[in-house]
């Protein structure tokens, strides 16, 4: 059995009259990465920040590779790397000396190796104003994970990144994921959140909406399922929202669009009338709901599933 | 200790790469020193003999008042405090590394200053220079504090500007750098013993220069070491990493408390 990394029971906090975080609980399993999602406000920094050690939790207990990150600073420094949102390096530092800095304090060896596998060779002296966003979230990174932290916190890692920085930072991330690190990742992102995070938790008025897999979560929601089905004689061409479990067809192309509350009625239908009326199936495609659509969904209904 | 030497080679090289340090640390200081140099020492020769210290004291304020407030107000507007409290540098460290490597800008600016004040301006040189480094020393100290203080407790880089000239103007027309502190009376003279500046000028006269003083030299050192500690000691009480943090409330206003071990100079 895996033992949890990361505890958050009951955990609540409130600044002034405002209840940022309202009693909730989750567990990450060692190796695992969690995904935090939720719209601005919703508790995610805050929830954040009280694993990090920065503020005090009102109520409940949490826990961070069994140190308690309330009390126990000096150990929870050693266990956790957090890459941060906002900069957080001075304008005049190269990314060789934020490195030496930062692992000095570690007490570690500097991984310098990391700054060239993460692409900032060329960077190294470079200051820290003029590196490109991209550059300055892979340094954020490197310096995050070269003490090996155990567990690993990451406030939209990849804002303001191209596509290929961002395909560069997830396998960075497996890569981390592969050796044993935990990984608590808050974004706003669902492509994001869909493609790394073993599980995820959506949250809403600082309250957990909705838990499980990205499969799990998209599959509970009321979303329709799309079926796009292309053939050789357009055979359908026309109205076809009378098939079983139907709600709305569209053509698209030489497509027909149906979205589906009942996928197996559906596909079985739409094969049998292929069969009936003697055509050849070209193409046949199925999509779930998102996990954006599943996340619009729970926020737009105020939480409710 | 490494962590240390690390910290503080990145604040020296801090001051030399960030332009706004640069110009606090070197440009100001010494374009007012050599303006000074010229055109003061001829409309009033009476300067000449206070030109060195005066220089001096007015250096370390620039680099003190000016250059440390912002960028720590800065620091903790971008995230850097926080990234420091997560990686483990001590809140000590990040308040005392700015003074240490705003010392050794100042030993190089009086350095220049010493080479330079007798042949260019024919300015007299201290004639005791330990006594001259202790002054240096101590103002540094007191002044750096508050620099601290200021940037700990203003919310934001216009408070600092505010308060960094409520300190800085007063200084510069009272704290005996123009005109010596024995020609203020009554309420002006009262109002310049408040001040780091007066003290610094008061010691540096009287224990490297050899000139008489206004008051006890040694106090004024006294006063000005009180002051960086009492400094100091709040700015490690309302330390914050960001503004957000509730935990520990302060008031700009209290800055005003750095400058009470100066009352001393009234009795």
């Amino acid at each position: 059995m895996k033992s949890a990394m990361i505890e958050v029971n009951e955990f609540s906090k409130t600044y002034g009259s405002f209840r940022a975080v309202d009693g909730i609980s989750f567990a990450v399993q060692k190796g695992e990465i969690f995904g935090l999602l939720g719209p601005n406000g919703a508790g995610k920094t805050t929830t954040l920040e009280c694993l990090e050690g920065l503020r005090m939790a009102d109520g409940g207990t949490l826990r961070v590779a069994g140190v308690d990150p309330g009390r126990d600073t000096n150990r929870l420094r050693s266990v956790i790397g957090v890459q941060l949102q906002s900069s957080g390096l001075p304008e005049t530092i190269t990314p060789l000396e934020a490195m030496r800095f930062f692992c000095t304090y570690h007490k570690v060896a500097p991984r310098y190796d990391l700054l060239e596998r993460l692409g900032l060779g060329q960077k190294e002296k470079a200051r820290f104003a003029e590196l490109s966003t991209g550059q300055q979230r892979r340094l954020a990174l490197a310096l995050a994970v070269a003490h090996e932290p155990e567990v690993l916190f990451l406030d939209e890692p990849t804002a303001g990144l191209d596509v290929a920085s961002r395909a560069e930072l997830h396998a960075i991330l497996n890569e981390q994921q592969a050796r044993g690190t935990t990984i608590l990742l808050a974004t706003h992102d669902m492509a994001e959140a869909e493609e790394l995070a073993d599980r995820i938790a959506i949250l809403l008025h600082g309250r957990i909406a909705a838990t499980g897999t990205p499969m799990e979560i998209t599959a509970t929601g009321a979303s329709l399922t799309k079926v796009s089905v292309r053939t050789q004689q357009n055979l359908f061409n026309g109205h076809a929202d009378h098939m079983p479990g139907v709600q709305q067809f569209d053509r698209i192309d030489d497509y027909g669009i149906f979205f589906s509350t009942d996928i197996e009625a559906t596909i079985g239908a739409i094969l049998s009338a292929i069969q009936t009326e003697d055509d050849t199936l070209i193409d046949l495609r199925v999509e779930r709901p998102s996990l954006e659509d599943r996340f619009l969904e729970i926020t737009t209904n105020g939480g409710q599933q | 200790m490494n962590a240390l030497i690390h910290h503080f080679t990145l604040a020296f090289r801090s001051g030399l790469r960030d332009k706004q340090l640069f110009i606090v640390n070197y440009i100001f200081p010494l374009a007012f020193y050599f303006f000074m140099g010229l055109v003061m020492t001829d409309i009033n020769p009476a300067f000449t003999p206070t030109l060195v210290p005066a220089m001096v004291v007015l250096a370390i304020m620039f680099a003190t008042l000016m250059g440390i407030p912002d960028p720590l107000v800065k620091a903790r507007e971008d995230g850097i405090l926080r990234s420091y409290r997560i990686n483990g540098v001590p809140v000590s460290s990040t308040l005392v590394i700015p003074l240490l490597s705003t010392l050794v800008h100042m030993l190089v600016i009086a350095a220049i200053i010493l080479v330079t004040a007798g042949p260019v301006f024919d300015a007299p040189l201290p004639s005791e220079p330990v006594a001259f480094l202790g002054t240096l020393l101590a103002m540094t100290f007191a002044c750096a504090g508050l620099g601290t203080l200021i940037g700990v407790l203003s919310p934001s880089t216009t408070y600092t500007i505010l308060l960094s000239q409520a300190v800085f103007l007063p200084s510069m027309l009272l704290g005996g750098l123009m005109v010596p502190l024995s020609m203020f009376s009554g309420i002006i003279e009262r109002v310049a013993w408040m001040l780091p500046a007066s003290h610094a000028m008061n010691a540096f006269n009287s224990l490297s220069m050899g000139f008489e003083s206004g008051l006890n030299p040694y106090a004024s050192l006294a006063m000005l070491a009180a002051s960086g500690l009492v400094s100091y000691t709040l700015a490690h009480l309302f330390y914050n990493w960001d503004r957000r943090n509730t935990r520990r409330r302060s008031h700009p206003a209290l800055t005003i408390l750095a400058l009470l071990p100066f009352l001393g100079s009234l009795i």
